[in-house]
């Protein structure tokens, strides 16, 4: 059990504008590692980010992160790194002016600002167009600039809205392997996304959004368990697929079976995965079937999304 | 090196008052602020307004208008009081202070940058006061050189040996010095009242010329209003007082030793109001 100095914590946050609900009733304790925060466009993913970093307000809670409350920006952004998702810069400055200024304001002399900026770029990969206006920058460019500055103080959480945002694939796989990095170093890393392969592929756990409220959390698996209403569909590839679906269906937990359009593999739809696996283990056992793979088909993010949210959620 | 440890102290959680990076930090805010605020593409409309009375002054050294008072040269301290008065103070300064230090965190919303700040590792409170000496420094150093500037062209084209004798021997320096401390004085009051409204206010033209409105018309307002007013304790310091016209109420202008510390305190407040209200601020760009 981590204790409250190592988490971020929501208690019975909720956030209203004017009458309209941003987030309700969020509770969340977050420990380190990668969270994706996942949901449709006015989910409340940005308002709880926003939240977190004390650029909102709660209308009521409270929000503590590392034991820090969101009101001490002063304390607060020795250890949180932000990259929003405002496109927008001071005017007229370099990247490396826009990472170091923002050091200096922090309160790190010169001499470390630089150092610090510099170890920023190189981890986004920018050193060569650092000293270019970032008004020039692609929206890629763009989007690492801020990334680096969110980074250049070495922050112990580092929240990042959209981060993957207008990113070509190879910088994208970059930024994600940067991602895993910080976190095997320790790091909190708070992640919104549209992107629920790249989610999936990234996170060690993700919040579920929806209309401002938590419909899921944890990790991606153990919420697709306990969705105890949408059996768990499996493909099995094997050589007698018509001769496992008769045995199959003997089973009382299986709801569904159905062959694969190329007569080589099952679908199966059972309440309980566990139980059908070791059915599953013992045909095998019995040479009653051979085997290729055995793979859950619904057991990802955007399924769970499907399943949770309505929608299919968006892919790019 | 200091810098560092205090940041790891407060990266640690366990500095709760540190003056000297507090100061750092004011002096990065500071550093940040001057160049936008002289270099910027807004800057531009304060140099024009700082060129304002120089224009008519530079046509006024190359023509003497008709008229009397004009070739007296003890009338061009009154001349001068007038100028300053109505186009350098209640215009010019005015104006300008209200474009510098509205700016200073409403521009900042509207460009949608403010947010950087509010992501950083400083107190709220320093940002206003690094703000607060940017926009103070920006307005004193083109306002007191528009005041100085003014008054020499009025002099010197005019009446160049009398003007040398009477701004290295006579009354001219200690005028010239004291035009520059009112001038000072009123960056100091009208700033901070126009950094606040650029806080509260989402539209602060609005709130800029009901001041400008109060302050016009403080000769008719009664004794007790004139003191609600900053304009009323700056004409209190004028070296050369100039009649406000036959509607004008009369007061007795307030003793330097009362004015000057009476604006300084008014406008301490109204500094520990906007870093109230600053320390209180959410980031919602799209409703700004």
């Amino acid at each position: 059990m981590s204790s409250p100095d190592q988490l971020i914590i929501f208690d019975n946050v909720s956030k209203f504008y004017g009458e309209i609900l941003g987030v309700n009733r969020v509770n969340l304790q977050i420990a380190p590692g990668i969270t994706s925060l996942v949901g449709p466009n006015g989910a409340g993913k940005s308002t709880l980010m926003n939240l977190m970093t004390g650029l909102l307000r709660p209308t009521r809670g409270s929000i503590t992160l590392l034991g820090i409350p969101t009101d001490q920006p002063e304390r607060l952004f020795r250890k949180v790194g932000y990259c929003t998702q405002f496109d927008s810069f001071p005017k007229g400055v370099t990247g490396r002016e826009f990472i170091n200024s923002f050091l200096l304001v922090h309160g790190f002399n010169g001499k470390r600002a630089n150092e610090l900026s510099h170890v920023a770029l190189e981890r986004v990969s920018l050193v060569e167009a650092a000293d270019r206006k970032v008004a020039g920058y692609s929206k890629g460019m763009r989007q690492r600039i801020r990334l680096a500055q969110s980074i250049a103080h070495e922050p112990a959480i580092l929240i990042l809205d959209e981060p993957l945002n207008g990113l070509d694939p190879m910088v994208r796989a970059e930024t994600i392997a940067l991602f895993r990095k910080l976190a095997s170093e320790g790091l909190h890393l708070i992640i919104s996304s549209h992107i629920l392969h790249e989610v999936d592929m990234m996170s060690d756990r993700v919040v579920l959004l929806n209309n401002g409220y938590i419909v899921a959390e944890g990790n991606i698996h153990g919420v697709r368990d306990e969705m105890e209403e949408h059996p768990m569909q499996i493909l099995i590839r094997c050589d007698q697929p018509g001769k496992l679906a008769a045995y199959v269906f003997e089973q009382n937990h299986v709801v569904e079976a159905r062959l694969h359009d190329d007569r080589r593999g099952l679908f199966v739809k059972t309440r309980d995965a566990d139980r059908f696996y070791l059915m599953l283990n013992r045909a095998v056992a019995a040479g009653e079937v051979n085997v290729e793979s055995v793979a859950p088909v619904d057991d990802d993010l955007s399924a769970v999304y499907q399943y949770l949210i309505g929608t299919s959620g968006g892919s790019a | 090196m200091s810098s560092a440890i205090d940041v790891a102290q407060a990266r640690s959680g366990k500095m709760p008052l540190h003056w000297g990076l507090w100061l750092r930090q004011i002096a990065a805010i500071f550093r940040l602020e001057i160049e936008k605020n002289f270099l910027s593409r807004r800057s531009i409309l304060i140099y024009l307004i700082a060129l304002l009375p120089i224009f008519p002054l530079a046509l006024l050294a190359l023509v003497t208008p008709p008229g009397n008072e004009w070739r007296d040269f003890n009338q061009y301290s009154v001349i001068y009081s007038i100028i300053y008065n109505a186009l350098i103070l209640r215009t010019l300064i005015f104006f300008g202070s209200a474009w510098i230090f509205m700016n200073l965190f409403r521009g900042e919303l509207v460009d949608r940058s403010l947010h950087y700040y509010f992501l950083s590792a400083v107190r709220r409170e320093v940002l206003v006061v690094g703000k607060y000496i940017s926009g103070l420094a920006t307005s004193i150093i083109l306002f007191t050189t528009t005041t100085v500037v003014a008054l020499l062209l009025l002099y010197f084209p005019h009446f160049y040996s009398q003007s040398a004798r009477y701004f290295t021997e006579g009354r001219g320096l200690s005028q010239l010095l004291t035009y520059a401390g009112i001038t000072v004085l009123a960056c100091v009051g009208y700033g901070a009242f126009f950094l606040v409204v650029g806080l509260f206010v989402r539209n602060p033209i609005i709130p800029a010329l009901l001041l400008y409105g109060w302050e016009w018309l403080n000769f008719l307002l009664p004794p007790l209003l004139k003191k609600i007013s900053v304009i009323h304790y700056l004409n209190s310091l004028v070296p050369v007082p100039v009649s406000e016209g036959a509607f004008a109420v009369v007061a007795d202008p307030t003793p330097a030793w009362i004015a000057i510390p009476s604006m300084v305190i008014v406008t301490l407040l109204v500094l520990i109001l906007a870093a109230y209200r600053i320390r209180h601020m959410e980031i919602r760009y799209g409703s700004d």
